[in-house]
């Protein structure tokens, strides 16, 4: 029998172990799949009641590919390396935010997973 | 201007079906459409017994009076306008009535049921009697505001996308002190879960009065929010003796500060849960709908009111959650009938679709949508199906399959969050999971010491009873 460690979470696909860029990238991929508009949000000490990350740049209305997506990622990971970091997904028909999952964890290396 | 009446008053009985069967009516967009599952007596013709359900659901009373006379029939009354055999059934019809918009007060769901299903179903010239399905006309759907929040914006309030919302009842539902229920509570919230649940027959026992768990519980709430840094929430149940009482429960409810209160929208009846409904959407509280007495009323095929009515109503009512089943455990409910309901309650538009037991296709004019929730007898293992047939917007109850986890409350309902995260990332990487879900959660319990005991426990068991709702 063990007890729970209390760890912090960041909502959807923050029970998984850290996603790789490749799992990053088949998640967009399904994303974009919807027709669902990717943006990326970063904050530094989020809290649950926290709805508005800081956007970086603005909604990636452009967007082909999930590498296109990702390559963004990575340079908001690199410039807020400090910063959790998600990527979000707009519906324009439905007129809401539909998707939001968590792909960059400072300090990672302290999670379970 | 005075209408031409044809030759005074005639006391005396009619044949139902020469006022109220008009075959060749056809509906108006604004009228309400009924589809009735009838029996009619041994000798009854069913043409007589179908302008019967049109009558006494709607003008009609057994013999002309001389008031009648004072209106036009003709503007009030309700009309049959086809009726078709059941499809391998014995002297069963499906009788189709449509009453005009006028017959109803706005806004008012207890009205439009007393219409349609008062002294109808007790009518003698009927053996059995079901109300199958209703069209709301957008012209009624626009006087009802509908579930205070609806799926979209309690998304925003929870912060919480791309995957099904996880649940649980805290057990036993009777007997625990309001400290120890809180503790519960806690660590259920703490270990993954979005919310748990007061069980409906929790109101305020002496054992557990409300005021005592709804402060144990709130704490809960805040501190497993604080460690894990998410939303948090629990289903106070602010079902009362008395509308007064109720909306004192709901009010200290949003005092301090929790995010959602629930309800019992049969047992507590039509008017209290739009009253409540109202409120709800006045003080930003998310209202979470269980449905206790349904079966009672939607079990039997030939006789009461099918679910998918009442969800309908409770849709223009209002609630942000509502149960629907969940196909997959212990409970009844048969796929596609079920998966039609969730639609009627979740979607802005739906087309008549007989195989999924939708007789009309009803536009609910931006109504917000009612989350669907899943609970009852279902853990880890079901959680491929689940995620699989009721999707993202739905919420998904583990009751004894996170409370019965061998180490406890908290690692169980991390095992539900693994395993349901797992099945997400699966999914929209373009698995399938009804093939392979098993091997999904297999993978997952590799790395997850929570998932993997969950899974030593519960196995992999089928559920194979055959379903009491078919068409």
């Amino acid at each position: 029998m063990k007890t729970l460690p209390k760890e912090r979470r960041y909502e959807t696909l923050s029970f998984l172990p850290p996603l790789s860029d490749q799992q990053i990238v088949r998640q967009i991929d399904y994303m974009l799949a919807q027709g669902f508009i990717p943006a990326i949000e970063f904050e530094e000490d989020p809290t649950p009641d926290c709805h508005h990350w800081t956007l970086w740049k603005l909604p990636l209305f452009d967007a082909r590919t999930s590498n296109d997506v990702l390559a963004e990622v990575r340079e908001c990971r690199q410039e807020y390396s400090n910063c959790y970091i998600r990527v979000i997904g707009f519906d324009n028909i439905k007129q809401c935010q539909t998707v939001s999952f968590i792909v960059y964890k400072p300090g990672t290396g302290t999670m379970r997973y | 201007m005075v209408q031409t009446k044809s030759a005074g008053f005639k006391a005396g009985v009619q044949d139902y079906a020469l006022t109220y069967y008009t075959p060749d009516y056809t509906p108006k967009d604004t009228d309400l459409l009924a589809c009735f599952r009838m029996t009619p007596q041994p000798g009854v013709p069913p043409e007589e017994a179908a302008a019967a359900v049109a009558a006494e659901s709607s003008t009609g009373t057994w013999t002309t009076v001389w008031t009648d006379g004072l209106t036009d029939l003709d503007r009030y009354k309700g009309r049959c306008y086809d009726v078709e055999a059941v499809p391998g059934e014995d002297n069963q019809y499906f009788c189709f009535v449509a009453y005009p918009l006028d017959l109803f007060e706005e806004g008012s769901v207890t009205n439009i049921l007393t219409s349609l299903v008062g002294n109808v179903f007790g009518f003698k010239a009927l053996k059995a009697l079901r109300l199958e399905d209703i069209r709301f006309p957008v012209a009624l759907v626009k006087t009802f505001q509908g579930p205070p929040h609806g799926i979209s914006v309690e998304r925003d309030h929870l912060n919480k996308y791309g995957r099904p919302l996880l649940g649980c009842t805290i057990k036993p539902k009777l007997g625990l002190s309001a400290k120890n229920y809180g503790r519960a509570v806690y660590e259920c919230l703490r270990g993954g879960l979005d919310f748990t649940k007061d069980d409906e027959n929790i109101n305020s026992q002496p054992f557990m009065r409300w005021r005592d768990r709804f402060l144990f519980v709130q704490e809960a709430i805040e501190k497993s929010q604080v460690e894990t840094n998410e939303v948090k929430g629990h289903y106070l149940n602010v079902t009362a003796s008395t509308c007064e009482e109720m909306m004192k429960r709901a009010e200290f409810a949003k005092e301090i500060g929790t995010p959602i209160i629930m309800h019992d929208f049969l047992t507590g009846g039509f008017t209290a849960n739009t009253t409540l409904a109202k409120w709800c959407r006045d003080n930003g509280v998310l209202l979470h709908i269980h449905r206790a007495m349904h079966a009672v009323i939607d079990r039997q095929r030939n006789h009461g009111i099918h679910f998918r009515v009442l969800a309908k109503c409770l849709r223009l009512s209002g609630g942000d959650h509502l149960h629907s089943g969940t196909v997959v455990g212990k409970l009844e409910g048969e796929k596609g009938i079920t998966m039609g309901f969730v639609d009627l309650m979740r979607e802005d538009y739906v087309e008549e679709d007989r195989s999924r037991g939708i007789f009309f296709t009803q536009d609910w004019a931006s109504l917000p949508g009612v989350m669907p929730v899943a609970s009852g007898g279902i853990h880890v293992w079901h959680m491929p199906a689940l995620v699989e047939i009721f999707g993202d917007d739905s919420c998904l109850q583990f009751g004894g399959g996170t409370l019965g986890h061998p180490w406890g409350n908290a690692p169980g309902a991390t095992a539900n969050r693994v395993a349901l995260e797992a099945c997400v990332q699966a999914r929209n990487e373009g698995r399938d999971l009804m093939r392979e879900g098993g091997d999904i959660i297999r993978e997952a319990c590799k790395w997850s010491p929570e998932l993997a005991v969950a899974c030593e426990l519960w196995k992999e068991i089928k559920f194979e009873f055959e379903a009491v709702d078919t068409l």
